[in-house]
């Protein structure tokens, strides 16, 4: 007997569309139902699979990022052009190897990206890898920040979405949604800023923190970046208070954004799990509306949302640039923005391969813990 | 155990007399085409004990009305009319369809339950079967988690389950299909409901397993004493369980009687006609003259298929070992001979039809198919040979390009072989074949969907005529289809084979519709060609213990037949 | 599989439906009901809205998109919004209406060049792809995969670096922008009609032809091609909103067109954030909500056609009483997972599936 195809459709919408093919956690379909004797070691082998993908992975996009940023010519014409003499060019580029084939160019990079160096900027001449570290940590708290909101807004929301399906409180959810979406997040952001900064002046315009918390905080022992934990630990009270302050608008900003797709991801999927005969054989068991909603047609769906929302990871990168740059938040997507308007393409060029090695990594472990959830990969 | 004389009548005395009455129900849907009235005027009552079949093929509403008794129906639908269920104890008894959301709650599970079709899909697949049926359990008892695991423990048990303490933390995914509907019955059971819905219980099992199955069921309402209202289309599992029948077509219902009556005196047309249609072993007449004379021509025909050793793997995914699907099988399709092949799921059987149509790659063995050796053939080289096989596939709703006219359909073939035929030729071609298999001409004008199921297998036949093939390869070409398309089907197919003669391997899970047509059977399991021989000789004689079970488990459609086959295996 | 269901047997419906209500959307919009079909109606007169303004920008707008000076001298910057200036004017001096006007124009010609172009490189590959695996399937899915995972603003701004060294001066703009956006959408449409390709082959009707000796060309072109791509109309419309949301990115970056060569919406925005914080509005919020209108009616359309092709996702008319007429009603087996693929095609095919997987016939 022919294997018949586990057709299981995630219902996914725009920036996702048809994942279906790509939902790695789906169970392997079993070729019949021949002699069922368990399979050791499922999981540990996807694990590895999955971890082995993110080597061509990363090779693929640092190569296509190397390439496309060759094809304008070397990185120092680009980026001093005009302000030194051609003899001054042509000894930096000499300086800086870029006479030579981009073949011998290319490896050199490999080899530098594979023991971890990133190169080093023109226009500041600083190592990528340092500049990722520093500003690293401002990115990294908006983003925690943006999943908060988007997890405490979008997954309810999307859940009582499904419940009202087709009601009122659905048609409102998903419109609102589909605003969240369609608004840009450097729109968004300024009608906030002149809204809550500007005409309110209830939050600060733009910034991590005023200049005097900035200096408690750089004088800490230890300081990680991250300024909710520097001032946590700092003990101020102002500071602390300050620091909340600053985060509430580019939060909810990028969060909202975020909140807009995890809400649509969960009723769709909500949707889809409610109308299966598991949900009707629950009911018929005399399990309550609310209870099949909250238990049975949400945890199977969380195993496609989760997968889902790893790829969102990109979105969420993408959005903090334009989300830092409207709020200045000196974070990694502004440094980038700064370092494109200098034209400075090996800061480019480094940053976004750091960030394919993150954005790699972050699929990975989300598809673990996807495939952690499902009881199907675990046992 | 008695047979399945007077249903709880021990205690007849001190129950209701009805668990269950349907009174004028009507049931309408809302499409994109207006309303449209799924069951019309349909009264029906269960005593307690009983098992009340509803029987009739697709579009009768049966399993509207199933859904009706538990109020699992859409949104979309509207009902009217009552559904009066009584409580187990007879203390209480409410109308289904005026009940409210609460209401509902606490009489599902507790009153009445349900056994859906699919127990693959029944079942939740990221929780523990203990959870779900403990869940059930504390939705309507007010008992402790540890309390509730340990009746699910006991309710394993009691439905087969073997070691049910362990597998009270599995997950569904961790049982075969079996097992799954044995754990959706134990979730019915569990609150000891006087009713039990059965939508299709055992339609998506093998055989083999829904012989055990209707056993189970058989002992809810012995053992548990619960009313059963059985949904199904097979007439066999009818007979077997069946106390009472009713017949619905189209959403009204033709007829009413206890089984045996039903059997032997059908009243209405339409249950005469569907009686006859069911296949049933021993129906063709073996023997007979003209058969004697087949067999001999036989004997000196040519060999058009031959497989020896034939061994067909599909390989694992990412690094796992690969699967084997058909284990060193031998077998000779000679010219105008029709091979039966039968086994379920998992069998092999299709793997074989789709090897010799050069659709899935050979990996070891030999099989030589109209003279090539499949094992390890170019498509190039096998082009040429395409043109002499015919391929019916099981699937009606897929088999034919929805974008194209079923005259393009059927067309195809001759446009690929036949270029020098031209356009008025080849439509010519074309209406002919359609006529041969009984579809007026201007059916090829419509699009595929446009047929039903059983008018799209015919049109599938003609397209796999069209060259005049020396083999057709049907696999389940009826399988989907109701049963009384199904033996109409069934009659053209024979006609046309004698007609045409040419060669066939027909395929199915049903040794019945296999007898139909098939000069010689054989057997599958596991991959394994288990027996092969005489339709006669397999189905009257069989060698082998496989083909022992498979015949003992195909349920006979008559119910003292079938009682008395019963008594004999056990 | 190996299962006697009780399989639909339709019926042919006896009535063909009108040649108007076939056409492609007329026909969405009579199937939906209810909020669904408010949210389609509003998109497509959102959308509408939208290409008009984009066609007709040169009657409608006041001023051009890179005019400073009117018959009576210059505009001057950041004026208030007044009777020669509805909107104002920005900090380099131009009319904010005019240039939100125009900016539909550049916006509506990326997104076509954009999606076109997308289109015809993903379908080809994802046809081929599908069709044949091996090696090559293997390659472009990892590398599709490893594309799609990369936010999608960053590898723009790469490909237009690559593309016009980040100062896309002249008209050309537009491509540049198109093409940096069209590459971010190659994976999509390749996953897409990849996944189909391969469902679709292994379809009774695919096999069917290759039993026949179809040629591989034939069979592409004739068996698999339509059938794969009957759901481009909706990623195309889900993808566009997509593509505007790029350009725009790009534009607030100051990747995008410079303001002499025409109008964008994103750079507008840029140059509005100190605007802003000075309290000057009237610069920020026309082109910020033209964007969210745009994207706004064409992800409406999007979402309303995703949902009508899905049967579990469709809304449904109840009926107010058990009436009508009795038909064909049967439970598919499997419920609507076994329908047809979900997309366009499916809607056109006369069936329709209900919550439950109950199949309902005419």
């Amino acid at each position: 007997m022919r294997p018949t195809p586990h057709r299981r459709r995630v219902l996914l919408l725009s920036s996702t569309l048809a994942d279906a093919a790509a939902t790695p956690a789906a169970p392997a379909p079993q070729p019949s139902s021949r002699a069922k004797k368990r399979r050791s070691g499922g999981l540990g082998r996807y694990i590895l699979v999955r971890f082995l993908l993110i080597i061509p992975t990363v090779f693929i996009l640092v190569t296509l990022v190397f390439l496309l940023m060759r094809t304008t010519g070397d990185p120092i014409t680009a980026a001093l052009g005009g302000r030194l003499s051609g003899a001054q060019l042509q000894e930096r580029i000499v300086a800086a190897g870029y006479d030579r084939p981009v073949i011998v160019q290319y490896f050199e990079y490999l080899g530098q990206i594979f023991t971890g160096n990133f190169g080093e900027t023109i226009s500041d001449n600083r190592p990528v890898i340092e500049v990722v570290l520093t500003y690293g940590a401002a990115t990294l708290e908006l983003a925690f920040y943006a999943l908060i909101v988007a997890f405490i807004v979008g997954i309810p929301l999307g859940m009582v979405a499904a419940y009202f399906r087709d009601r009122f409180p659905d048609a409102v959810l998903r419109i609102l949604a589909i605003l969240f979406y369609a608004t840009p997040v450097f729109f968004a952001g300024l009608l906030m800023k002149l809204i809550f900064s500007v005409q309110l002046k209830w939050l600060p315009v733009s910034g991590r923190a005023t200049t005097s918390s900035e200096l408690e905080l750089q004088l800490l022992d230890g300081k990680t970046g991250i300024y909710l934990i520097d001032a946590l630990r700092s003990g101020n009270p102002d500071v602390i208070g300050d620091v909340l302050a600053h985060a509430i608008l580019p939060g909810i900003t990028l969060g909202l954004l975020t909140a807009g797709i995890f809400l649509r991801l969960v009723r769709t999927n909500m949707i889809g799990t409610l109308s299966t005969d598991y949900v009707d054989a629950a009911r018929s068991r005399g399990v309550g509306e609310l209870r099949l909603v909250r238990k049975h047609a949400y945890r199977p769906a969380l195993i496609p949302i989760i997968t889902v929302i790893g790829l969102q990871i990109a979105l969420l990168l993408g959005g903090a640039v334009l989300t830092e740059t409207t709020f200045e938040w000196k974070g990694l997507g502004f440094q980038l923005a700064e370092y494109l308007q200098a034209r400075d393409f090996v800061a480019v060029q480094g940053i976004v391969a750091l960030l394919a090695v993150i954005v790699a990594l972050t699929n990975f472990i989300v598809d673990v813990i996807a495939a952690l959830i499902d009881p199907r990969v675990r046992y | 155990m008695s047979a399945v004389t007077t249903p709880g009548a021990d205690a007849s005395t001190t129950r209701p007399a009805a668990v269950l009455t349907i009174e004028q129900l009507d049931v309408s849907f809302s499409t994109d085409a207006g309303a449209v009235k799924a069951v019309d005027r349909v009264s029906l009552s269960v005593a307690p004990g009983e098992v009340l079949a509803i029987v009739g093929e697709s579009g009768s509403g049966k399993t509207v009305t199933a859904k009706t008794i538990l109020g699992l129906l859409p949104e979309t639908a509207t009902a009217g009319g009552a559904v009066i269920l009584a409580r187990r104890d007879g203390s209480d008894s409410h109308d289904i369809l005026s009940l409210d959301r609460k209401g509902l709650r606490e009489v599902r599970g507790r009153d009445v339950s349900m056994v859906f079709q699919e127990p693959s899909t029944s079942l939740n697949p990221v929780y523990t079967v203990g959870w779900q049926i403990a869940e059930g359990i504390r939705a309507h008892n007010k008992v402790s988690k540890k309390e509730a695991r340990q009746q699910a423990i006991e309710i394993l048990g009691k439905v087969g389950i073997p070691d049910p303490s362990t597998r009270v933390d599995y997950y569904p995914h961790q049982f075969s299909g079996g097992q799954k509907q044995r754990v959706v019955i134990a979730m019915a059971l569990v609150l000891n409901p006087g009713l039990i819905v059965a939508d299709e219980p055992t339609t998506a099992l093998d055989v083999t397993v829904q012989a055990e199955i209707l056993d189970l069921l058989r002992r809810c309402r012995d053992e548990f004493g619960a009313a059963i209202v059985l949904i199904t289309h097979n007439m066999g599992v009818v007979a077997d369980l069946a106390d009472r029948v009713a017949v619905m077509y189209q959403g009204e219902l033709v007829e009413e009687a206890p089984v045996r009556e039903l059997f032997a005196a059908p009243k209405a047309d339409y249950t005469r006609k569907l009686l006859e249609s069911v296949p049933r072993i021993g129906q063709r007449v073996h023997g007979s003259a003209e058969e004697r004379a087949k067999k001999e021509s036989l004997e000196t025909a040519e060999t058009l298929v031959e497989a020896s050793g034939l061994r067909i793997e599909y390989p694992g995914r990412l690094g796992r070992g690969s699967f084997t699907a058909v284990d060193g099988v031998s077998f000779q399709i000679r010219a105008g001979e029709v091979l039966g092949l039968v086994g379920e799921s998992g069998s092999g059987k299709t793997t074989i039809g789709r090897a010799i149509a050069g659709l899935t790659q050979v990996t070891g063995g030999s099989l030589t198919v109209l003279g090539t050796e499949m094992n390890g053939v170019k498509e190039r080289h096998f082009k040429k040979t395409r043109q002499d096989i015919g391929f019916v596939f099981q699937d009606p709703a897929s088999s034919f390009n929805p974008l194209l006219t079923i005259a393009d359909c059927v067309a195809e073939p001759l446009r690929i072989h036949r270029r020098s035929l031209g356009e008025r030729e080849t439509r010519k071609k074309v209406g002919e074949l359609l006529e041969a298999v009984q579809l007026p001409k201007a059916f090829g004008a419509r699009y595929p969907h446009e047929l039903s199921g059983g008018q799209r297998q015919r049109a599938s036949l003609a397209r796999a005529l069209a060259l005049d093939p020396k083999l057709l390869i049907a696999d389940e070409p009826t399988s989907a289809l109701d049963v009384s398309v199904q033996a109409r089907v069934l009659e053209l197919f024979a006609e046309i084979q004698r007609e045409f003669g040419f060669a066939a391997l027909f395929i199915s899970h049903d040794l019945a519709v296999v007898d139909l047509l098939a000069d010689r059977i054989g057997v599958l399991y596991h991959g394994e060609l288990v027996e092969e021989g005489t339709s006669e000789q397999i189905l009257t004689a069989p060698r082998n213990d496989y083909t022992r079970t498979l015949l003992a488990s195909l349920p006979v459609p008559d119910p003292d037949a079938q009682a008395a086959k019963r008594t004999r295996n056990r | 599989m190996t299962v006697t269901t009780p399989k639909t047997v339709p019926d042919a419906p006896d009535r063909k439906r009108s040649l108007l209500s076939r056409l492609p959307i007329v026909h969405q919009v009579r199937q939906s009901m209810g909020i669904q079909r408010f949210m389609l109606v509003a998109g497509l007169v959102v959308t509408g809205l939208f290409i008009l303004t984009a066609l007709l920008a040169p009657v409608i707008a006041p001023y051009g998109y890179s005019q400073l000076r009117g018959d009576d001298g210059a505009f001057g910057s950041q004026q208030a919004p007044s009777a020669d200036h509805l909107f104002g004017t920005t900090v380099g001096g131009y009319d904010v209406l005019s240039r939100t006007i125009w900016g539909a124009q550049t916006a509506l010609s990326v997104v076509i060049v954009a999606v076109i172009l997308s289109i015809f490189v993903g379908v080809f590959l994802g046809l081929v792809s599908g069709y044949f695996g091996g090696w090559l399937d293997r390659v472009l899915v990892v590398v599709c995969d490893a594309i799609y995972a990369f936010p999608t603003l960053l590898l723009a701004i790469v490909m237009s670096i690559a593309i016009s060294g980040g100062q896309s001066s002249l008209w050309g703009g537009v491509f540049a922008a198109a093409i940096s956006i069209t590459v971010v959408f190659i994976p999509q449409y390749f996953r897409v009609i990849r996944a189909e390709t391969v469902r679709i082959k292994s379809e009774a009707y695919v096999e069917s032809a290759k039993v026949v000796g179809a040629s591989n060309a034939r069979i592409i072109f004739r068996h698999v091609l339509r059938n794969a791509t009957r759901t481009l109309p909706l990623i195309f419309t889900l993808n566009a909103s997509e593509a505007i949301l790029t350009l725009a990115g790009l534009g607030f970056l100051g990747f995008g067109i410079e303001p002499t060569s025409a109008a964008e919406w994103g750079f507008d925005l840029n140059k509005a954030i100190v605007d802003v914080s000075s309290g000057v509005w009237w610069t920020a919020l026309p082109p910020g909500i033209a964007i969210v209108l745009a994207v706004l009616g064409v992800t409406l359309v999007g979402e309303s056609l995703n949902d009508l092709a899905d049967p579990r996702l469709r809304g449904r008319r109840r009926v107010a009483a058990a009436s009508g007429t009795v038909a064909a009603t049967s439970v598919v087996p499997g419920g609507a997972q076994t329908a047809g693929p979900a997309g366009l095609g499916g809607l056109e095919s006369g069936e329709t599936f209900g919550d439950d997987g109950i199949e309902t016939r005419p």
